[in-house]
């Protein structure tokens, strides 16, 4: 087994017994990353020397016998709308293209806090915007087990480099299902935390009520790991909340007696792909077999989701990104009035999805329809939240799939925004009631593309999903194998 | 047709925008098929129905009021694409 081939929790034994050297993992993935990231495009900026001198670093640390961070020696990447203080952050748009943050993310803190290594920065749909990581301007990354294929979006950059095996772990954001989309059609782990769990301080701004951080991973005990890093209040973002954190990792007991699983009837319906259809009832039915106790519940709602998130996600961009103008950061095109140089500036600078959903949020927002749009599909989100309300009174948490489809090929959907839209039915009710949701690996289609597994509750029970997350993954033992890329599947 | 060109152009103007002919077509075509996507919410009642803007709220989020450092004048300078020595600078408003 190569070093790039462990998981986060093997690593770090290894690097405990002195088996492991944090320079060897780290040179191990950076050629890795050099042998496969031709084929997968994960990344918009790689950072090779300072990924280096963190492992120098690391080793240091550990052979004074100091008291080492949680992650010490561990190659990460992340999403690039974190912000690395001296490290580009593009937000996969032209308008960032050579923008340096002069500060860390809270979460970035918090990673080199615990000694961690961040590797690179993963490449993403410009702005967040989109579900197949085709908008980024940089090239969109590719599915690691089969790169004609998307790796999925908005953090499809985060989950191709988990899976290919070029980093151990990684960060991204979920403003509609952008970290638990991509992990599931990738393979792998994606944790989409409660509302309000995780700092957003230095993260670039999507859809603020909306937006959270969470970890990508390989096994559910890293996505633990990783948590157990990232959580907590932050003074320096006032949606932080401000409630004790847990070690994630104590609720990896594979015990699901009597939990009780709600599954969705209307997550079930319509068209989703059988294949999909029989790896979630696979998972459920696994879960029942381990003594939890299953149900059927109803969230008449669902439905309204795409139309209710595609007026307030746009609504708040449309706001959010007034502040690219050309003035104090990022791209800015020269013009005689102040008015032309906002106006170049913008339009030369945002791409069609992000210009399209300005469009939307700014019409949704404007005087005489902010009550039909704004205002009715906020009251709509009020219905959403109380159907999962309701859903907690017999189920302790929902198991469903994460997708309609596995994977697409790319170029399928691009130029039809509406069909890109509705493939996100199944994980937006998650963002719009701001309670945490996990994607695990359930299995693969016939084509060899993986399939996830979508678990939500209620907020703030985390650890309940990493709970029921770990037991679906003990009991299918899916080997964690790294899918061959490029010249090694030829 | 939900949304007209001119309607579209309008909009544009308000964040900032400038459409190619190309662009401007395209995008109400888009903008007409989405919006009347969204029209389905039409069909509930939500009569009475307190609006949800953050799903987990926080209200009066309050810190103590003590002098911080914050981020040097230099540093913030730094990233302006046209700067001197204390200020960005954007063409002549008035």
């Amino acid at each position: 087994m190569k070093p790039y081939e462990l998981t986060i929790s093997q690593a770090l034994e290894a690097l405990e017994t002195r088996d492991l050297s944090a320079m060897e993992l780290t040179k191990s993935c950076l050629e890795r990353i050099e042998q496969t990231e031709e084929a997968v495009g994960a990344f918009v900026t790689l950072d090779p020397e300072g990924a280096i001198a963190a492992a120098e670093e690391a080793d240091r640390l550990r052979a004074q016998n100091n008291t080492v961070g949680k992650l010490c020696g561990i190659p990460l990447s992340l999403k690039d709308l974190l912000c690395t203080k001296g490290v580009k952050t593009t937000c996969g748009s032209n308008i960032l293209a050579d923008f340096v943050p002069p500060y860390d993310a809270t979460v970035v803190e918090k990673i080199k806090l615990e000694n961690g290594i961040v590797v690179g920065k993963a490449a993403m749909d410009e702005f967040a915007m989109g579900s197949t990581s085709e908008t980024c301007a940089t090239g969109s990354p590719r599915n690691p087990w089969n790169t004609r294929y998307i790796a999925g979006g908005s953090s499809g950059g985060s989950a191709a480099s988990v899976a290919a095996g070029q980093v151990l772990g990684s960060l991204g954001s979920d403003t509609g299902g952008s970290i638990r989309q991509p992990a599931s059609l990738c393979g792998i782990v994606g944790m989409k935390p409660t509302y309000g769990r995780v700092s957003r301080y230095g993260l670039v701004a999507f859809a603020s009520s909306l937006d959270q951080i969470g970890p990508l991973t390989r096994d559910v005990r890293d996505s633990a790991l990783l948590m157990n890093v990232i959580s907590g209040y932050d003074v320096r973002d006032s949606t932080s909340v401000d409630t004790p954190t847990e070690d994630y990792t104590q609720n990896l007991t594979g015990d699901v007696k009597g939990l009780r699983v709600g599954v969705p009837l209307e997550y079930f319906s319509g068209g989703l792909d059988p294949e999909v259809e029989a790896v979630v009832r696979n998972s459920i039915g696994l879960l029942e077999s381990q003594g939890a106790e299953v149900v059927e519940v109803s969230l008449p709602h669902i439905d309204y989701c795409v139309a209710a998130y595609y007026l307030i996600a746009p609504a708040e961009a449309s706001s959010n990104l007034a502040r690219y103008d050309g003035v104090t950061y990022g791209y800015r095109k020269e013009a005689d009035s102040l008015l032309e140089m906002y106006r170049k500036s913008r339009s030369e600078g945002f791409g069609a999805e992000v210009k399209r959903r300005i469009l939307i949020g700014t019409y949704a927002l404007s005087s005489g329809y902010y009550d039909a749009y704004y205002k009715k599909a906020s009251q709509v989100r009020t219905l959403i939240l109380n159907d999962f309300n309701e859903a907690w009174k017999s189920c302790d948490v929902l198991v469903s799939p994460v997708t309609p489809t596995p994977a697409w090929k790319i170029g399928k959907i691009s130029d039809d925004p509406l069909s890109m839209y509705l493939s996100d039915i199944l994980t937006l009710s998650t963002n719009l009631a701001g309670i945490p949701g996990i994607s695990v690996p359930g299995g693969f289609s016939g084509d060899g593309l993986p399939i996830g597994v979508q678990i939500q509750g209620p907020h703030f029970e985390e650890g309940r999903l990493l709970k029921t997350a770990f037991s679906i993954e003990q009991a299918l033992a899916l080997k964690p194998s790294l899918p061959l890329i490029g010249k090694e599947a030829q | 047709m939900k949304i007209t060109k001119q309607e579209v152009e309008h909009v544009a103007h308000l964040a900032r925008l400038s459409l190619s002919a190309d662009e401007l077509e395209m995008m109400t075509g888009q903008l007409d098929i989405i919006l009347s996507y969204v029209e389905k919410l039409e069909a509930l009642d939500t009569s009475g129905i307190e609006p949800t803007t953050h799903a987990f709220s926080v209200s009066n989020a309050f810190r103590d009021d003590h002098v911080q450092k914050s981020l040097d004048r230099d540093e913030a300078l730094k990233m302006g694409p046209k700067t001197n020595d204390e200020s960005f600078i954007v063409p002549r408003v008035i």
